[in-house]
């Protein structure tokens, strides 16, 4: 969480000094320009790059033209009509049907120009159709099967990162206000136990809440077969969502705390703090008006890192609690070597996290008065 | 010298460093152990060998020290040879040509469960006729059993409870059970007291001999236990060692140097070569980490060298590049350095002289803390079925078990052994670099 940070807040910093220099809209139009231009060049440099990966750098083009050799060998064979031809026919026959095909999936091209055209169309947003993955409505779009697992993933992350960061937050504040204390010290001794991934968490919470007290389920995202009633159906979905969003919560629970009481004591030591103590101001109020309000600005980078991190899924933790969400889908066609879905999961978050960026900048002006947009960076 | 007493002595001072110290002094300990008792090609060898290798142990068995924690004692698994001299043998000649061998072994049974088999492994060496062998069973009650009577050929195996002849002379099915209950006896446990295989040969050549090799499945296995191929899991924890230290220490160094040395280069140059650094920084964001990392694993390669080095390159251009960059920044611009360039130095020396140096307090703890998140990616990667084809690692004996349903299935030592190794790392890598953090960034032990 803390490279994210440090990453894009300073993605942020680099502004660009306006050699023109009058008028705010000219400088912030300018800078809007360029800033946006920057973005999207690292988009699709990124993107690209992950076609090139994703296709083993043309690789995958022979893994299919073999199989596509294969199923026309097959399915002229399995025809009684055309098995019957003498073989220089059946030969022709097998040879149209794999141009055809290759034709279809645009394999008749040259792979740097269909690598551009992956790149057009990602960009574009048109993410085409799937070679192998299914939805579970039975349609090749890859738009419908990352939707279909949107949801899931969206409860998973949605639940458990939004109450890991609201209450590391607010248990973080109130830690820095009696530091030394108790459980200030307890949660310094076990800040180390975040060096471990939620999954390793969800092992061990599956042992004994699934395996030995036999409470919760092992894990999928729903009771077999699903509830008739959407009540019952709700709290089934409930029931299997308690153990992954807490494994995911542990993970991450006491580093964060500490990460955020640190930083808040940073700030907390600052001579106009200890001036409105010296005043007699109630803590809340010194905790809202000199303690949060110059935090502000990482307190919203880091939930709009957040908020995007929410669209990639956790791979693991789904794999290992089997949710049907987008971080397993990416892991399946990954497995089947499906590009269209992998490329089709990257650029969404590309897209957001460079709108993300770009966005902090301005929200960054507004919360800050110190911030002036386009404006020479303090260094 | 000075410096560096000063420093442990201040290192003592943290208890978290001492303990976190003193596991990573374990771990390394345990590595060279492992890499000296147990060569590399011997780890593969014995990690993918099959029966033959594996023969002696009985599949899925928990580790043998759960019977302190139980009140109910399971069997603990063995196996004697008698060329190892493990057993009693006695060759008495007869006359010229004839003589018998015997072999005996007495063993104390303690438990309250019955083992799962046992098996005779026979060896023998002869021209034409083979030796001919009687074997039987004394039970703590003195009582006899006569468990079977065959010619023995050059290799032969004989388990007691596939064998027929055995199953109608006892009347049943369930042929360990009746070798270790008591005759019309209620109480459906075992007899406990010594036990003793008697294995009488009779041989019709002058040099004829005969070895056997006495093996009994029970339903405990050693230090750490078995898998399904009945493989021990102790090689693979012991090679884990090594593997996971290698790994999240080749990362982090490869990582946390690299990424200095580029953001050095990039301040000190500045202009163009800083703006490409930046820029690729940049990029490296948007590139999905953990996917590129499952699509080397599945397209290229799994070897654990090939993810190590994508590993690095994909963490080289992070955000702690631009932490670098901030404090290169400043350094550029102290005196020494307009010394060094007042007398000349190059700009390789200075980078390499003058700038990094002054950066190591700040990339100690760093690299120390970092270690525990290389180490969980492997074993991520191989939950994921992308572990090292070949070498036995904690995460892949963590996917082998779930793949297999050990939790389901009860198996929890299958699952908790690599798990606690993890954690154990983790915490201690975690632990020290804490400490380290704090001693050489001070300005943060004020406020912590």
């Amino acid at each position: 969480m803390s490279t994210e940070t440090l990453s894009a807040s300073s993605l942020s910093e680099k502004r660009r000094v306006s050699a023109l220099g009058d008028g705010t809209l000219a400088r912030v139009a300018k800078y809007t320009a360029v800033r946006l231009v920057t973005l999207f060049i690292t988009v699709v440099i990124g993107v690209y790059l992950t076609i090139l990966i994703a296709n083993m750098g043309g690789y995958v083009d022979t893994i299919m033209r073999n199989e596509i050799k294969y199923e026309a060998a097959q399915a002229v064979l399995a025809n009684p009509v055309s098995r019957n031809l003498p073989p220089e026919v059946r030969e022709k026959l097998i040879r149209e049907r794999i141009a055809l095909e290759e034709k279809r999936l645009g394999l008749d091209q040259p792979f740097f120009i269909r690598s551009l055209r992956y790149l057009r169309n990602a960009l574009t947003l048109n993410l085409g159709y799937a070679i192998f993955m299914n939805s579970d409505s039975g349609s090749r779009q890859v738009r419908l099967i990352l939707l279909e697992r949107l949801p899931a993933t969206l409860l998973l992350t949605g639940t458990s990162e939004l109450i890991l960061f609201f209450s590391s937050v607010f248990l973080a504040l109130s830690l820095s206000r009696k530091y030394g204390s108790f459980w200030d010290k307890l949660t310094i001794a076990l800040s180390p136990t975040s060096s471990a991934p939620p999954w390793f968490y969800g092992i061990f919470f599956i042992l004994i809440f699934a395996a030995v007290l036999k409470v919760l389920p092992f894990g999928g995202i729903v009771d077999v077969p699903p509830p008739r009633n959407p009540i019952d159906y709700g709290l089934s979905v409930l029931k299997h969502l308690i153990l992954p969003a807490s494994s995911v919560i542990v993970s991450s629970f006491f580093l964060s705390i500490y990460n955020w009481r640190t930083y808040f004591l940073i700030y907390s030591s600052e001579d106009y703090v200890e001036m409105a103590r010296a005043k007699g101001l109630p803590s809340r109020d010194i905790e809202r008006r000199y303690i949060l309000r110059p935090t502000l600005p990482t307190i919203v980078t880091n939930f709009a890192l957040l908020v995007i991190s929410l669209w990639t899924g956790f791979t693991i933790t789904e794999t290992v609690f089997l949710w049907p969400g987008l971080g397993r889908t990416l892991y399946q066609a990954i497995g089947l070597y499906d590009t269209p879905v992998i490329v089709g999961s990257t650029i969404i978050y590309a897209y957001l996290l460079a709108i993300t960026v770009f966005l902090l900048d301005f929200i960054y002006a507004l919360i800050d008065p110190r911030v002036k947009i386009g404006g020479e960076s303090p260094q | 010298m000075m410096r560096l007493r000063g420093f442990l002595s201040e290192l003592l001072r943290y208890p978290s460093a001492i303990v976190g110290g003193l596991v990573v002094f374990l771990l390394i300990a345990v590595a060279i152990y492992t890499l000296i008792k147990i060569p590399y090609r011997e780890a593969i060898r014995l990690w993918r060998g099959g029966e033959e290798v594996w023969y002696q142990n009985p599949k899925y068995a928990p580790p043998a020290w759960l019977n302190l924690f139980s009140a109910k004692k399971q069997p603990v698994s063995f196996a004697v040879n008698s060329a190892d001299g493990e057993m009693e043998k006695v060759i008495t000649p007869i006359d010229q040509t004839l003589s018998t061998i015997e072999l005996k072994y007495s063993f104390d049974f303690v438990y309250d469960e019955f083992p799962q088999d046992l098996i005779l492994y026979f060896r023998s060496k002869f021209n034409e006729k083979s030796p001919f062998v009687s074997i039987s069973w004394v039970t703590p009650d003195e009582r006899s059993i006569r468990i079977a009577d065959f010619g023995v050929s050059r290799s032969q195996t004989f388990r007691f409870s596939q064998d027929q002849k055995l199953q109608k002379r006892l009347k049943t099915e369930a042929v360990i059970p009746a070798l270790f209950r008591a005759p019309d006896a209620e109480d459906p446990r075992p007899l406990k007291g010594t036990y003793q295989l008697l294995i009488t040969a009779t041989t019709f050549e002058p040099d004829t001999d005969l070895d056997a090799e006495f093996v009994l499945h029970g339903k405990l296995y050693g230090l750490a236990g078995t898998d399904q191929y009945r493989r021990d899991l102790s090689l693979a924890l012991l090679w884990g060692t090594p593997v996971a230290l290698a790994f999240g220490l080749l990362a982090a160094l490869g990582t946390s140097l690299l990424t200095m040395v580029i953001a050095a280069v990039g301040t000190w140059y500045s202009g163009i070569v800083d703006e490409l650094i930046q820029r690729i920084t940049e990029i490296n964001l948007v590139l999905p980490f953990l996917a590129i990392l499952i699509m080397v694993g599945t397209f290229y390669s799994r070897s654990i060298w090939v993810i190590l080095g994508v590993t690095i390159l994909l963490s080289i251009f992070s955000g702690s590049i631009k932490t670098y960059r901030a404090i290169f920044l400043q350094l550029r611009e102290s005196p020494y350095i307009e010394a060094a360039r007042a007398y000349g130095a190059s700009n390789a020396r200075i980078i390499l002289v003058y700038l990094i140096p002054r950066m190591i307090p700040l990339l100690i703890p760093s690299l120390v803390s970092s270690v525990p998140s290389y180490v969980f990616l492997e074993a991520s990667l191989a939950v994921l079925g992308l572990g090292d084809p070949v070498l036995p690692t904690w995460g892949k004996v963590i996917e082998s078990a779930f793949t297999d349903g050990a939790l389901y299935r009860g198996l929890y030592y299958w699952v908790l052994e690599p798990a606690a190794l993890l954690m154990v790392t983790g915490l201690g890598f975690a632990m020290l670099g804490f400490a380290l953090d704090r001693i050489f960034n001070p300005r943060l032990r004020d406020i912590s």
